[in-house]
């Protein structure tokens, strides 16, 4: 399976967006965020809880809840067949057609995302049906031939998601965001609840997809060892705002901004040779606009 | 006295659940089979495994939270599994534990002061003024402040929740501490808070801790001895150096194997 759409453009390019609730607009919770994803590429994004990496990652889904809004920015998200779009415009509708089919999302945590009263493979189908119209023997064994990909065997296509373990759930999300073959995977901290061992697996399962169906990735997590292992381009985030961006290489290596360095240097090491150190935020004394906050 | 201050022998532990056709049948789980463990004084045993392979069920075992059904818990030369319900209970102010997820594990309704001292108020420990001057020190000791005493726990975030589970392990002058998993549900940034934490009171205290964990790299920093499970039974035990240099069983090279980021880790050791 070959794509060889030549790309004038990256596949999605956020640009100056601000996030903040409706009831106070002025106070932002993503200030001014702009980066691009290209097609077959990772970008990370990296910060603490509260930094407001999810919410980056919702309003490209345009699924920001009712009490925030996007107050200034462009979410262009660019397809083959429609060219450059802004998503932050688009109606409600639109936005159905996009969701699932052209941007698919795999969310943190596996236990809660799947509904317990349907089968897994009714579940992987539901978009299959939505988008492309699939309907009896081509959708079963779409979602048969999908679940092999994860690496769940088809017999399981009957199966409810308690009857399965933490790992094949999220294989199973997998399956349901990759089943349209989305041109953009969101991935929102898709190994945070899973142990070592399995999330090694769904790393490497995720990056084989990417190869194999040139899609980008937006990949949202706290930990850079998962960031060593998958990403092309980085992203630190800090209190709502990019702090620093770069390939993996500049910002693991060669961080610049303090605020890197210092989440970097509390990440312990598999040899222990590191000194561990607690997240430091003295650099933010030296900058105005910024009140120093309290440790944790 | 031997040089090990908890020392568990031969532990087994099985449950049993329904399966089959309207849950008629019934199968057993072999969660603990034979396992056999040693903490040394003053240090830190950490147990590694999967989710399943029996982690947690040894440490409640441990501090008999749970019934085992074969096997003895020895702690200062009483056999644990043996004592009746009063003697444990005497047991228990030495034997605490730091919980999983800083979220569930302290009750919303009481306020923290009240929480922290829940375990001297049940040991009878001081009068109420000495009470809460224990309180007060204990907190202060984990780094929050007197006004802490009054909150409830949803006024705080999930590090400083940690650092209120510590609290009330702690104020009772413990020497063992089972921790069980006690930074995984934190973020990277706070989860070294938390470990160097723990660390400093370990010094200050003389604890021991049995910390048990899936992310190998806070094991490599925090632990002494390591012992690895898998599926019920401990496959190597040893000294945490001697393991990750050279793991014998092909499970813990596995293990070993997964940890995320081996790139980054030696390109910084390279840099440094």
């Amino acid at each position: 399976m070959t794509i060889s759409t030549p790309i004038v453009q990256p596949l999605l390019q956020l640009q100056h967006v601000s996030i903040a609730l409706k009831k106070t607009p002025t106070r932002l919770l993503v200030n001014n965020v702009s980066f691009t994803i290209e097609a077959g590429k990772t970008t990370c994004v990296v910060g603490e809880s509260g930094s407001g990496k999810s919410l980056t990652a919702l309003s490209v889904m345009g699924l920001l809840s009712q009490q925030l809004q996007l107050n200034t920015g462009k979410v262009l998200f660019s397809d083959d067949a429609t060219g450059a779009q802004d998503i932050a415009t688009l109606s409600e509708q639109k936005l159905q057609k996009i969701r699932g089919a052209k941007i698919a999302m795999i969310f943190q945590e596996p236990m809660t995302s799947l509904n317990p009263v349907l089968t897994i493979g009714y579940q992987v189908g539901e978009s299959l049906t939505t988008h492309l119209g699939l309907k009896n023997q081509a959708l079963k064994s779409k979602v048969a031939s999908l679940l092999e990909m994860v690496g769940i065997p088809s017999s399981r296509a009957g199966s409810y998601p308690d009857e399965l373990s933490g790992g094949q759930r999220q294989r199973v999300m997998i399956a349901m965001s990759i089943a349209c073959e989305p041109r953009l995977l969101i991935a929102d901290e898709p190994t945070t609840a899973l142990d070592v061992t399995v999330q090694a697996q769904i790393l490497k399962l995720l990056d084989d997809l990417k190869i194999r169906m040139n899609m980008g990735m937006l990949f949202i997590t706290h930990d850079f060892g998962v960031v060593a292992d998958i990403a092309d381009n980085v992203v630190v985030m800090f209190r709502g705002e990019i702090v620093e961006s770069g390939t993996k290489d500049q910002v693991l290596n060669h961080p610049q901004h303090p605020y890197t360095k210092a989440l970097l240097a509390c990440v312990p090491d598999a040899e222990g040779e590191k000194e561990l150190k607690p997240i430091d935020y003295a650099w933010l004394k030296g900058i105005d606009g910024h009140v120093t906050g309290t440790l944790i | 006295m031997s040089e090990y201050i908890l020392e568990a022998k031969h532990l087994t532990k099985t449950y049993t659940q329904r399966s089959g056709k309207f849950g008629f049948g019934q199968s057993s789980v072999k969660a603990l089979n034979d396992v056999s463990i040693q903490l040394r004084a003053g240090k830190t045993l950490a147990v590694v495994g999967e989710s399943g392979s029996g982690k947690s069920t040894l440490a409640r075992c441990l501090l008999q939270l749970q019934t085992i059904d074969s096997g003895e818990v020895l702690f200062a030369g009483q056999d644990l599994a043996k004592l009746n319900a009063e003697a444990l209970r005497s047991v228990r102010k030495d034997l605490q534990m730091v919980f999983q997820d800083p979220f569930a594990s302290l009750n919303p309704r009481m306020r923290v002061g009240d929480l922290v001292g829940e375990g001297l108020l049940i040991h009878g420990i001081g009068d109420a003024i000495q009470r809460k001057n224990k309180v007060m020190t204990m907190l202060k000791r984990v780094g929050l402040i007197e006004a802490d005493m009054q909150k409830y726990p949803h006024e705080f975030s999930g590090g400083q929740r940690q650092r209120i589970g510590i609290a009330r392990a702690l104020v009772l002058n413990p020497k063992v501490v089972v921790c069980d998993e006690p930074v995984s549900a934190l973020d990277v940034s706070i989860q070294a808070q938390i470990l160097l934490l723990l660390k400093e009171l370990q010094q200050e205290m003389a604890l021991s801790y049995i910390f048990i964990s899936h992310d190998l790299r806070v094991v490599r920093h925090i632990a002494d001895d390591i012992a690895v499970m898998h599926q019920g039974r401990v496959v190597e035990l040893g000294a945490v150096a001697d393991i990750y240099d050279q793991p014998k069983h092909s499970y813990t090279q596995s293990l070993l194997a997964a940890i995320p980021g081996k790139k980054i880790a030696t390109s910084l050791i390279t840099k440094a």
